[in-house]
């Protein structure tokens, strides 16, 4: 196991649009091994995948190959000095035979034609190799896709890669498919191939890989072996324990805060299935609640059941004391509920609209098509929110999709703004965005909710939950399992523990 | 700040309109330009002849009066991610309903002119909203959801007249709908230009355009900020058939006659054409409608122009092919960058510091 390393990356840095997607990164591949990449969305796994298979150039740092430098100016080219990638998705055509797909392009041949029996032949002593047998003249429609991966893996060995990344594999899979994926990655290990294994499944983690990459919003937090590096203390790395340097924006419970009364809005055994197991939940006014979980816990699940994104199919929601029926996105702003989603490209902003349209659409879209917001007082909207949340440029007539992801981010708090929601739920809203756009948001959420405004806030990086938060609801596996409310709870540590002990439990 | 912004607001749109109208405007130049050289300046200066304005260009204009009609409506509807194919198939039944209405009435009575032209406006709105109702409410692939119509429509349409063609005599206020003319302008030229600014109006002075814009560019964001897209998508629906309608009842008035069979047919093809030529994208969402009416009035420049230089009319698709091709290209940013290349590359070398605001989409680093 401490062979020489096969790939050494040194120092990695990627720059997206003045976002810095990794800042001096490091990650060492060895033969035999299988490497774990950790960390939480938008911490730069895709991206340092990506400058490892070529799809990206890094702006800073070199690659080792084998102890020699090397940059790869394209997948292929990765692709010819050993590296391969087997994404979620399979690359495959369905509608080929398994042997086709496996020597796709590069088929035996006898004369101008293929020699589909030699094709055959290697085809099923390929996948026999991983300890896979299957009828390889059979369409690979015909497999499920835990076979499909399985035919990806072997095609990609058989190209003589020295490296195998697998991206999120296991994630479409049952359990039995794992175990078999396991198992023929294990196999590979031993003869020889480092594997990368990137995966939210922890338990997964444990159990194959022998060594793993944290990071965190694009730095390298460190490399350990799985086996000194127990569940929590992961956990901990990968959300993030070390107060960053953001201005302190401090704002405790309490103080704003008032205990008792009719909450703004209360879920009672709200949930949808396959997406969210039934939870309760009371957000009063001017308190900052947070949701906390992993990815994939169901914190994103549970935010669009109470905006009304998706549709519930239990429990009850109340707004402002009664009870709420048909909630859909439209009556949740007229009730004066406001919803910046997770993805805000594709699921926020209309890109190819102006700052100024994307800024007023809600507020368009409550008066109804045939009311214009009058273009004076329009002006005069988009000017004073721009200057307030010091958007740049300050020009409201740019597409919104030229702009950065942090001012991307406030054209679509100041959309909500304009029509002064009662509750403001803010799916990470800090992702992806630079330091000082982060600082402005956090500070922001402060503000409103000292002026009364409920806000249902969600992050991946606890510390920024614990430091605005109210109460914090933790989930895990689509579930809400519990709410911490005491001062002293308002810990990353605390939210840590809930999250292992609960997993233990089951 | 608000002065300076309006002045800003003025610049951008102005600046992003006329980079997208650029091209085509060239284009139409081009072949206005082949045309005076061929046939001198008469192409272009209008005659009065009668009291009427008439002359090569003005005939062009009357002519393509129908086919701008559809291809506004056209505009709305691709905006909004959509597209109606059934706009041939309306035109049709549009005026087959006209037509077949005055045959059995007073064709001289201004009363029952009005009425046929109300009636066949009011059914093919209503063959739009029904259209419009299937992709909102169904969720029906609008390419599918007007195919139905397109295919079944002309079959309604000989239903309406009995397989026959109705006509309508030469003395009846009807044709002056096609034929005549009020201040020396051709009639059909007052209603298109009457739709064209009606259209403008109604979506530039309300929010109905940005919606839509809104709904083509993005239809999830636009959903979860509350937009209400299934109304908006009925009402643009809605509009392209009566649009379609009238182009129908313009055509009819013209001939004197309703062809079931052969009314506006391909029109539907022309209409898509005009659109995109106009820098409307057919992915929906910013909508140009001085860009549609520019790719009218190439389409039908065009088809004078074959003549003009003295090709055979079968060379007619053909060369609206070429052109085609040529916009489409000096549309592509690819190509256009393709092209420049030589040029862009000496430049950035000779200032390299120059801050350019780069237009780079964000790539979120998303893991």
């Amino acid at each position: 196991m401490s062979d020489e390393p096969i790939v050494q990356m040194r120092g990695i840095t990627k720059d997206f649009t003045g976002v810095r997607a990794l800042d001096g990164v490091d990650l060492t591949l060895r033969p035999g091994e299988i490497h774990a990449v950790m960390g939480e969305n938008g911490a730069g796994k895709s991206t340092l995948i990506k400058v490892l298979t070529g799809v990206h150039s890094p702006d800073a740092g070199r690659i080792l190959l084998g102890g020699e430098p090397v940059r790869f100016h394209s997948p292929g080219h990765a692709q010819a000095g050993g590296i391969s990638t087997v994404y979620q998705e399979v690359n495959l055509t369905e509608n080929l035979s398994v042997a086709e797909n496996l020597f796709a392009g590069r088929e035996p041949r006898l004369g101008p034609f293929i020699n589909f029996r030699a094709m055959r032949r290697r085809a099923a002593a390929l996948m026999s190799d991983i300890g896979v047998d299957i009828n390889v003249a059979a369409p690979l429609s015909s497999y499920s896709i835990a076979t499909q991966q399985l035919v990806a893996i072997a095609r990609a060995v058989d190209i003589d890669a020295k490296v195998l990344i697998l991206d999120e594999p296991t994630s479409s899979l049952d359990r039995d498919e794992v175990a078999v994926l396991l198992r023929v990655m294990r196999r590979l290990a031993d003869s020889g191939c480092a594997l990368v294994f990137i995966s939210h499944f922890l338990d997964q983690v444990y159990e194959i890989c022998d060594r793993m990459t944290v990071l965190r919003n694009g730095s390298l937090v460190g490399e350990w072996a799985t086996a000194e590096l127990p569940e929590s203390e992961l956990i901990g790395h990968m959300l993030g324990r070390e107060v960053e340097a953001l201005d302190a924006i401090e704002r405790r419970a309490s103080e704003s805060a008032p205990e008792g009364g009719t909450p703004l809005l209360s879920a009672e055994g709200l949930g949808r299935k396959g997406s969210i197991a039934p939870f309760d939940l009371d957000i009063r006014e001017g308190e900052v609640v947070g949701l906390a979980g992993l990815l994939g816990s169901g914190r994103t699940e549970a935010a669009r059941l109470i905006a009304g994104a998706d549709r519930h199919d239990a429990g009850h929601l109340a707004f402002d004391g009664r009870q709420v029926s048909g909630h859909n996105p439209r009556t949740a702003a007229a009730r004066g509920i406001g919803f910046c989603p997770e993805n805000r490209k594709t699921e926020g902003l209309v890109g190819e609209l102006s700052v100024a349209e994307n800024m007023i659409l809600a507020m368009q879209a409550s008066r109804g098509w045939a009311r214009a917001i009058p273009p004076a007082r329009r002006a005069e909207l988009v000017d004073e929110f721009i200057a307030k949340l010091d958007i740049r440029p300050a020009d409201p007539d740019l597409p919104v999709a030229n702009l950065s992801g942090g001012n991307q981010q406030k054209v679509l708090l100041a959309r909500w703004m304009l029509i002064a929601p009662r509750l403001l739920i803010l799916d990470e809203p800090t992702r992806g965005i630079d330091v000082g756009a982060k600082a402005d948001i956090q500070r922001l959420v402060a503000e409103l909710s000292a002026e009364g405004m409920a806000v249902l806030f969600i992050s991946a990086e606890l510390e920024e939950v614990t430091r605005l938060s109210d109460r914090i609801a933790v989930l895990r596996d689509r579930e809400l399992i519990d709410v911490l409310h005491e001062e002293s709870d308002m810990t990353t540590e605390r939210i840590v523990d809930t999250i292992v002990s609960r997993g233990g439990a089951e | 700040m608000s002065a300076s912004t309006s002045l800003k607001t003025g610049r951008g749109r102005a600046g992003a309109y006329f980079k997208r109208l650029m091209w085509p405007l060239i284009v139409l130049a081009a072949l206005l330009i082949v045309n005076v050289a061929v046939t001198g300046f008469d192409f272009l200066i209008p005659d009065v002849h009668d009291d009427r304005l008439s002359g090569a260009f003005v005939n062009i204009l009357r002519r393509a009066a129908p086919l701008l009609l559809i291809a506004l409506g056209m505009t709305l509807v691709i905006a909004t991610k959509g597209i109606d194919l059934s706009v041939g198939a309306v035109y049709a039944i549009g005026a087959a309903i006209a037509c077949q209405y005055l045959m059995s009435r007073d064709q001289s009575s201004i009363g029952a002119v009005v009425f046929a032209v109300a009636l066949a406006l009011a059914i093919a709105a209503v063959i739009g909203a029904w259209n419009g109702t299937m992709v909102a409410y169904f969720g029906v692939q609008p390419i599918v959801a007007t195919l139905i119509l397109m295919i079944a429509g002309r079959g309604i349409a000989q239903l309406i007249t009995g397989g026959h063609i109705p006509t309508v005599g030469d003395t009846s206020p009807f044709v002056e709908l096609g034929r005549g003319a009020i201040g020396t302008v051709p009639v059909p030229i007052w209603i298109a230009a009457a739709v064209f600014a009606a259209l403008v109006l109604l979506t530039r002075t309300t929010a109905l355009g940005m919606l839509l814009e809104s709904v083509g560019g993005n239809p999830e964001a636009s959903r979860l900020a509350g937009v209400r897209s299934k109304g908006i998508t009925i009402l643009v629906y809605l509009i392209t058939g009566a649009c379609a309608g009238l182009a129908g009842i313009l055509g009819a008035a013209n001939l004197g006659s309703a062809d079931a069979n052969n009314g506006g047919l391909w029109i539907e093809l022309d209409a898509i054409l005009a659109v995109v030529i106009g820098g409307t994208a057919l992915i929906g969402g910013r909508f140009f409608l001085v860009g549609t009416t520019i790719g009218v009035v190439i389409i039908g420049t065009l088809e004078v122009t074959i003549i003009n230089v003295g090709l055979s009319s079968q060379w007619q698709f053909t060369a609206k092919a070429i052109v085609v091709f040529i916009v489409a290209m000096l549309q592509s940013p690819e190509f256009r960058a393709w092209v420049l290349r030589p040029f862009r590359s000496r430049r950035a070398r000779r200032s390299p510091a120059e801050p350019t605001p780069e237009p780079a989409p964000e790539k979120a680093p998303v893991t």
